[in-house]
């Protein structure tokens, strides 16, 4: 379970994410969704200790993630933002093999090349492992960034857009994947979403964000109706029932 | 791509290997992606250490002027081994401070030297001819000084880096650009001080502007020897958690490296090594980038335990090859730091232009 007490960032004396209080289940997939710099990937990046506090705390299993070593949360939670920027040349199979970093501190052993292997597998990207980051198209590079935060096999995942900059096909594969996690490898993932019709598709728990604070949490049948929608949005949105659940119109 | 959906059910979960690839090559997440990668940089390895031995025994043995067994031979040989010793430092810690730097700082064109170590090498040489003249700045050479120049050097760097990583500006770009305004500033103050020096004061400071091997005399080495090795030692050892870094802060914190924390004492280490070379030779503005520059290309790979050894033994056949060459072939020993910042000038120049970004 993650606890948010309270927590506040100040970006500015007009700018301000919270005060949230927030409490994220365990297991399943919960995505954050909301306008343009309602705060989502501010909570997420603070969740996951990217970014600092103002005030507040961030408890996740437990663990109050200012307190708590880092590389000890690194066993607890694992983030990963929308842009990495790197500079050595790596290939699919290091990046991942780098996500074992928390458990043999970059000495990989057996057992930690079976874990990487699994991850790489469980995303499909065994036909892609020896290739390097940079001969990959962007949607292969994010699978390849969410491989390694499998492979670092923390019970809690944080990602930050994953469906950014992807077209439908690998939307739809990406987010299989992350059902996939949650399921089967009995991770939480907590997921900022642009797309609500993913949210409502994929997610177990949907968090509406507005203006810096939660506005509206809970299942997706409850989130999924015109009025709350389009509360959140401030635009006329309309949700209709598509061959596989509600899927919002808007345009 | 078809069939990735297809492939990516959900239901499907972890399987293990399928035993199709049971035959193929181990999988692993080595440094190097084949057998051949490896095969590679052993012969590398084993071809530069040879170049290395080659060069040093040339530096040491070619065309000694005192004959064999005579005290003028041993005394020109001595002289060289010190040289020698210099060169070996100076290559270790330009290269490994480096390789380090561009990596903490996520880019592989600025280098230490940007942080305005070369402009305070120089403004605190000017001064001390300034201020002291000729003869002042004859009785203080010494250990003393060297110590001086190598504390003051870290004193500011770890300043600058304490100063700009905790408060709001925890921006290695604003660093970057306030060691261009330092570098700038201090470069002014030292020009505006050449100018009022005397014609003698003058040729005494140019001399020593252009990093040289024999700007060192042996009573340095038992300070500095140690002293490059516990700090490339230190980085070295740190060498997997700078493989993490390299992924940028954002990864490398979420993969539990403590990364400002570990950039504030990796760059102190840099600091440290870079102070010593630059006390001890000089500038030697690009020695550091062309040696880094063709480790990456030639190492082929991501892993700094590799990569850095390569990267020093490069800058030691860069730099002793020049010495050698520049003995043997040009006759113009003194201007070694000119040719290597020429050839490295020219690298820096062809790199930014093909990748057309820092």
């Amino acid at each position: 379970m993650i606890t948010l007490e309270n927590v506040r960032k100040d970006y500015a004396s007009d700018v301000r994410i919270g005060p949230l209080d927030v409490t994220i289940p365990s297991g399943g997939i919960t995505a954050m969704i909301g306008p343009n710099g309602a705060g989502k990937s501010t909570l997420l990046t603070m969740v996951g200790r990217l970014l600092g506090l103002d005030a507040g705390t961030v408890t996740i299993a437990g663990h109050d993630v200012t307190r708590t070593p880092s590389k000890k949360l690194a066993r607890v939670v694992s983030v990963l933002r929308q842009e990495n920027h790197f500079v050595t040349r790596l290939t699919v199979r290091q990046l991942v093999g780098l996500g074992r970093f928390p458990h043999s501190a970059g000495r990989l052993t057996a057992d930690d090349e079976r874990k990487v292997s699994e991850a790489i597998d469980f995303l499909d990207l065994r036909h892609l492992e020896g290739r390097h980051l940079d001969e990959l198209s962007g949607g292969q590079r994010q699978r390849a960034y969410v491989a390694m935060v499998l492979a670092q096999e923390t019970p809690y995942v944080l990602l930050d857009e994953p469906l950014n900059n992807l077209d439908m096909q690998h939307a739809v594969a990406m987010m299989k994947h992350l059902r996939g996690a949650a399921d089967t490898l009995g991770r939480t993932v907590v997921v900022v979403l642009h797309d609500v019709n993913f949210a409502a598709r994929y997610a177990d728990h949907i968090l509406a964000m507005k203006d810096g604070i939660v506005v509206e949490q809970g299942a997706p049948d409850e989130i999924m109706r015109d009025d709350v929608l389009t509360r959140i949005f401030d635009t006329p949105v309309t949700v209709v029932q598509g061959p596989y659940g509600p899927v919002i119109c808007y345009c | 791509m078809a069939d990735v959906i297809t492939r990516t059910d959900v239901a499907t979960g972890l399987e293990p290997a399928t035993p199709s690839h049971a035959d193929a090559a181990p999988r692993s997440s080595g440094p190097f992606t084949s057998r051949r990668g490896r095969t590679r940089f052993t012969v590398l390895v084993v071809v530069l250490a040879a170049a290395a031995v080659a060069l040093a025994a040339g530096y040491l043995l070619l065309d000694n002027p005192g004959r064999p067994g005579t005290t003028g031979h041993l005394l020109v040989m001595q002289r060289r081994a010190t040289s020698l010793a210099v060169i070996a430092v100076v290559a270790l810690c330009q290269g490994l401070a480096t390789v380090a730097f561009h990596t903490v700082t996520g880019n592989r064109i600025v280098t230490p030297a940007i942080l305005g170590f070369e402009a305070l090498y120089v403004t605190v040489q000017t001064g001390a001819v300034y201020a002291l003249g000729v003869a002042g700045i004859v009785a203080l050479d010494g250990v003393p000084q060297l110590l001086l120049q190598i504390g003051i050097m870290v004193a500011l760097a770890v300043g600058l880096f304490g100063w700009l990583l905790s408060g709001r500006f925890a921006s290695l770009h604003v660093m970057l650009l306030i060691g261009i305004v330092l570098g700038t500033g201090l470069r002014s103050v030292s020009s505006f001080m050449q100018r009022l020096l005397t014609p003698s004061e003058f040729d005494v400071l140019t001399a020593r502007m252009f990093g040289s091997v024999s700007n060192a005399d042996v009573s340095y080495l038992p300070v500095v020897v140690p002293l490059a090795l516990l700090a490339g030692g230190l980085l070295l050892a740190r060498s997997r958690r700078l493989d993490v870094l390299a992924l940028g802060p954002a990864v490398a914190t979420g993969l539990g490296v403590e990364q400002r924390r570990e950039t504030r004492i990796v760059l102190t280490l840099v600091a440290v090594l870079v102070a010593v070379s630059t006390a001890l030779v000089g500038p030697m503005t690009f020695l550091g980038f062309l040696a880094a520059t063709l480790a990456y290309q030639v190492a082929g790979t991501f892993s700094h335990r590799h990569v850095m050894p390569v990267a020093a033994l490069t800058a030691f056949v860069v730099l002793c090859g020049a010495y050698v060459t520049l003995k043997h072939v040009f006759y113009a020993q003194g201007a070694v730091s000119i040719v290597v910042e020429l050839v490295g000038g020219t690298v820096f120049l062809v790199v930014l232009l093909r990748k057309g970004r820092l």
